[in-house]
């Protein structure tokens, strides 16, 4: 059975116009720099090869600085590993497709280099469906867009101080002592050391 | 109301008619109402907040807050393997946990190039289509409900559901929250008996809708209140993002069950029903006609049911290569998808789920500007919404 | 004044500790034509027939709990079909669902807004201690921090069933409630209308987390070894 048959999308034309976009490896993501993605995306949706009318899904992926090993094969001819250091980042992934012809998946991310205050275009210009999962992306992952008409919390409180879906949040520990702690909830148990001798503390 | 003097022209001179006067006063406003309705409010299917700027009834803005049913199915999700996930996906859309099962398994099984055995597929189809027919049914009920029908409408859609919750039950070992799908094929096969069961409830859905239809579709009150409300243009609904069945009453050809033809849908002859005005109505309708087409499906997929394993060769720890995904099906509110990024490990870095209910909250404020705030309940109601997936 | 009514109330008490007959004396002096019976019981046997639930729904139990008053489970035949969507005309609040962080201040302020006498029903996991979804940053870990609860249903969801028998549950509780007499364990009645303080929003969590009135954190077990398992 195949899993799904969407009809591939070719990328050259968009490469050719826009030449500092890269694809990702692994992925066939097309990579932007925040500057230039409203003119991407509307390349996109007007060329008659694309007319990718019809943006599904707006997410945000955080990532933390990490090392990454690869393998490589040196001039010698041995594999070595390798250590790269990846530096944090964040990218604002949009998944389009064609309603008027059927077309799919283009898969486009804005990658943003600054962590701590990271800055992104907003699409909300061009479609409409940006709006609330826009809101979203800014609402947990702390992303401002820029040209968002109506950038507010979505989904927590307005008071809320944290970006709840980023890799390093650390949320209220407000949970209950548990008869049989076990995996996590043990390692949590152990820090709540005073609850146990009648006194409570939060 | 017009005041017509009786006094006939020619005839003695008019008496100034008696009533208010207006006085035209530079300045005089009136003041715009505020009103929040919800998160507790009985029409709001949930605890969906509007915050609505009323100019004596009309509707001159709507705000929806959302977040009140915030669970934080992401955040858990990517704290657990991904087969952990399922039974979480239950209760994204609590009406149709069959198809959100699917959804994930489908962008599973695209994870790791999964094949998915030929039984399994099809009883996959039935569980959805039946789904389907939950889902609609309910909305109908709850729509002629916000319309002012309380009750009757409703009970008789709750029987009815009662009956395909029932085969539900008897396959999975829940009502609701079934569970039922795994990466690669399903927990376990269908119960002996089961499928006479089944095509005992899908003959005689078709008299029950027959006599639904006959008691509202031509109801005069629920002509007059739902045709030409709250009208979708296509265009704002393409650029809106918005699918499923309200996509569709505006006009707009895209379902996925044909364009990706996921599963074995393209063996089965069906149509898809669409709208022209894109209004209340419309969408309505579109529900009631795609159930028929559902009971088509369903029938076809019992009658070819072929015998077999019911799943495939999945690893017994499902540990996904590095890469990403993004896997939708036409869930009974809209395209659901599920996009899943992949370290190499056995929990995904990043889960997301494209919840059709948000995606088609974002042209409630169009639809319902220059309604009645009555009207702006019966448009929430048409868009069909269901908070677990709203807010997640 | 002080006296008559201590008067009265003592009587009140002595005449309701005096028909605490067994049933078996109670059915034998009915076959004689005596009805022995107390106010009590008599406001007791009204209030448990006819207990109106909030129409209020939070997650996916607020769906079985639809389901209960549909034709199939039928919640009329226990008195309590009439679903009233303004709190301050129902005398049961069910709780059916998740209550996140966003949502409890409402909770709360719904409880408040009921008059007494007033029940909660903590329908599903996620009302009794946030359920599946308990190590969610927004989710509550249950509502008795906020607000007492007098019947729990576990499961995920509760069946419509359990629906039914948590308000038999809740029935028998009321009639065992003594409002008269010196004896009175109706709350309702003892400290007026109870009203809990609104938690307010703050930047990391709801502030405070829990009302220490309501709810303590349970104590650890003495002897319970370090891993839990005895
Ligand atoms: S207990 Fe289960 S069914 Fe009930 S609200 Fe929680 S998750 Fe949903």
């Amino acid at each position: 059975m195949p899993v799904s048959d969407e009809t591939p999308v070719d990328l050259a034309p968009v490469l050719e116009s826009f030449p500092s976009l890269e694809v990702e490896k692994g992925t066939g993501a097309l990579i932007t720099q925040p500057a230039l993605v409203l003119e991407v995306v509307q390349f996109l949706r007007d060329d008659p090869r694309y007319r990718l009318d019809y943006l599904s899904n707006v997410t945000g992926i955080d990532y933390l600085a990490t090392v990454r090993k690869e393998k490589r094969v040196n001039e010698e001819g041995k594999t070595e590993i390798v250590k790269i250091d990846e530096p944090p980042r964040m990218d604002v992934v949009y998944h389009f497709y064609s309603m008027s012809e059927k077309r799919g998946l283009v898969t486009l991310k804005q990658r943003i280099t600054d962590r701590d205050r990271p800055v992104a275009t907003s699409l909300m210009p061009l479609f409409r469906s940006a709006e609330f999962q826009e809101r979203e992306v800014y609402d947990l992952f702390g992303i401002d867009f820029q040209g968002h008409l109506d950038l507010r919390r979505l989904l927590m409180w307005e008071e809320f101080e944290d970006f709840p879906m980023r890799r390093d949040y650390v949320e209220p520990d407000d949970y209950e002592y548990e008869p049989t702690p076990h995996g996590e909830v043990l390692e949590k148990a152990k820090t709540h050391a005073g609850l146990g001798e009648g006194g409570s503390e939060e | 109301m017009t005041m017509e003097s009786s006094v006939v022209a020619g005839s003695e001179p008019t008496v100034e008619p008696r009533g208010f006067e207006l006085i035209e006063r530079e300045g005089l406003e009136t003041n715009l109402l505020e009103v929040s309705m919800g998160p507790h409010h009985p029409s709001t299917h949930g605890v969906f907040r509007m915050d609505v700027k009323l100019d004596g009834e009309t509707v001159t803005e709507l705000r929806p807050v959302f977040g009140y049913l915030h669970r934080n199915h992401e955040k858990l999700a990517e704290d657990m393997g991904y087969l952990g996930s399922m039974p979480f996906t239950d209760r994204l859309d609590y009406f149709c946990s069959m198809t959100n099962n699917w959804a994930y398994a489908l962008a599973g099984e695209k994870m790791i190039d999964l094949e998915v055995p030929e039984r399994a597929e099809y009883v996959r189809v039935i569980m959805a289509e039946l789904t389907r027919l939950v889902n609609h049914i309910m909305l109908v009920g709850f729509f002629v409900n916000d319309l002012g029908a309380l009750g009757t409408p409703l009970l008789y859609a709750l029987r009815e559901r009662e009956k395909i919750l029932d085969l539900f039950e008897w396959a999975s070992g829940a009502r609701m929250m079934c569970n039922y799908m795994r990466f690669g094929g399903l927990r376990n096969d269908l119960p002996e008996g089961w499928l006479t069961k089944c095509r005992e409830v899908v003959d005689a859905f078709p008299y029950f809708l027959d006599e639904y239809e006959k008691l509202l579709v031509e109801n005069e009150i629920i002509l007059v209140r739902t045709q030409n409300v709250g009208v979708l243009k296509p265009e704002l609904a393409i650029n809106a993002g918005i699918t499923g069945p309200m996509l569709r009453a505006s006009g707009v050809n895209y379902d996925l069950r044909k364009v990706d033809a996921y599963g074995v849908y393209d063996r089965f002859p069906f149509r898809v029903p669409m709208g022209e005005v894109g209004d209340c109505y419309d969408r309505f309708m579109v529900r009631i006609l795609e159930m028929r087409e559902s009971i088509k499906i369903l029938r076809q997929a019992m009658d070819e049911l072929p015998e077999g394993p019911i799943m495939g060769e999945a690893p017994r720890v499902f540990k996904p290569p590095a890469g990403e995904i993004y896997g939708r099906i036409e869930g009974p509110k809209g395209e659901l998808g599920f996009y899943l990024v992949s370290d190499g490990t056995a929990k995904p870095y990043r889960y997301r789920v494209r919840p059709p209910s948000l995606v088609n909250l974002t042209v409630l404020e169009d639809l319902c500007l220059g309604h009645k705030v009555a009207d702006a309940v019966v448009i929430l109601g048409s868009v069909d919404i269901v908070l677990g997936e709203v807010d997640r | 004044m002080e006296d008559p009514s201590k008067s009265t109330t003592s009587e009140a008490h002595t005449l309701s500790d005096s028909v605490d007959l067994d049933d078996a004396t109670r059915s034998e002096m009915e076959k004689a034509g005596v009805i022995v019976s107390s106010v009590d019981w008599l406001y007791n046997w009204a209030r448990s027939g006819s207990v109106w639930p909030l129409q209020f729904g939070l997650a996916c139990c607020a769906i079985e709990m639809i389901c209960s008053a549909g034709s199939r489970y039928d919640i009329a035949r226990f008195g309590s079909e009439v679903f009233r969507p303004s709190p301050r005309q129902a005398d049961l609040l069910i709780v059916s669902g998740t209550v996140t962080k966003k949502m409890a201040p409402q909770v709360v302020r719904i409880f408040n807004q009921m008059p007494e006498p007033k029940y909660v029903i903590a329908m599903g996991a996620c009302a009794i201690s946030g359920g599946p979804f308990k190590q969610g940053y927004n989710v509550l870990k249950g509502i008795d921090r906020y607000i007492p609860v007098d019947v729990y249903i576990p499961g995920c969801p509760p069946r419509p069933e359990a629906v039914l028998h948590s308000l038999m549950t809740l029935q028998k509780g009321i009639r065992r409630q003594r409002t008269l007499g010196k004896g009175s364990n109706n709350p309702a009645y003892v400290e007026g209308n109870r009203e809990y303080p609104v938690p307010s929003f703050s930047g990391k969590d709801l502030d405070p987390p829990y009302n220490p009135e309501v709810w303590q954190p349970p104590e650890k077990r003495p002897n319970m070894p370090e891993d839990g398992c005895p």
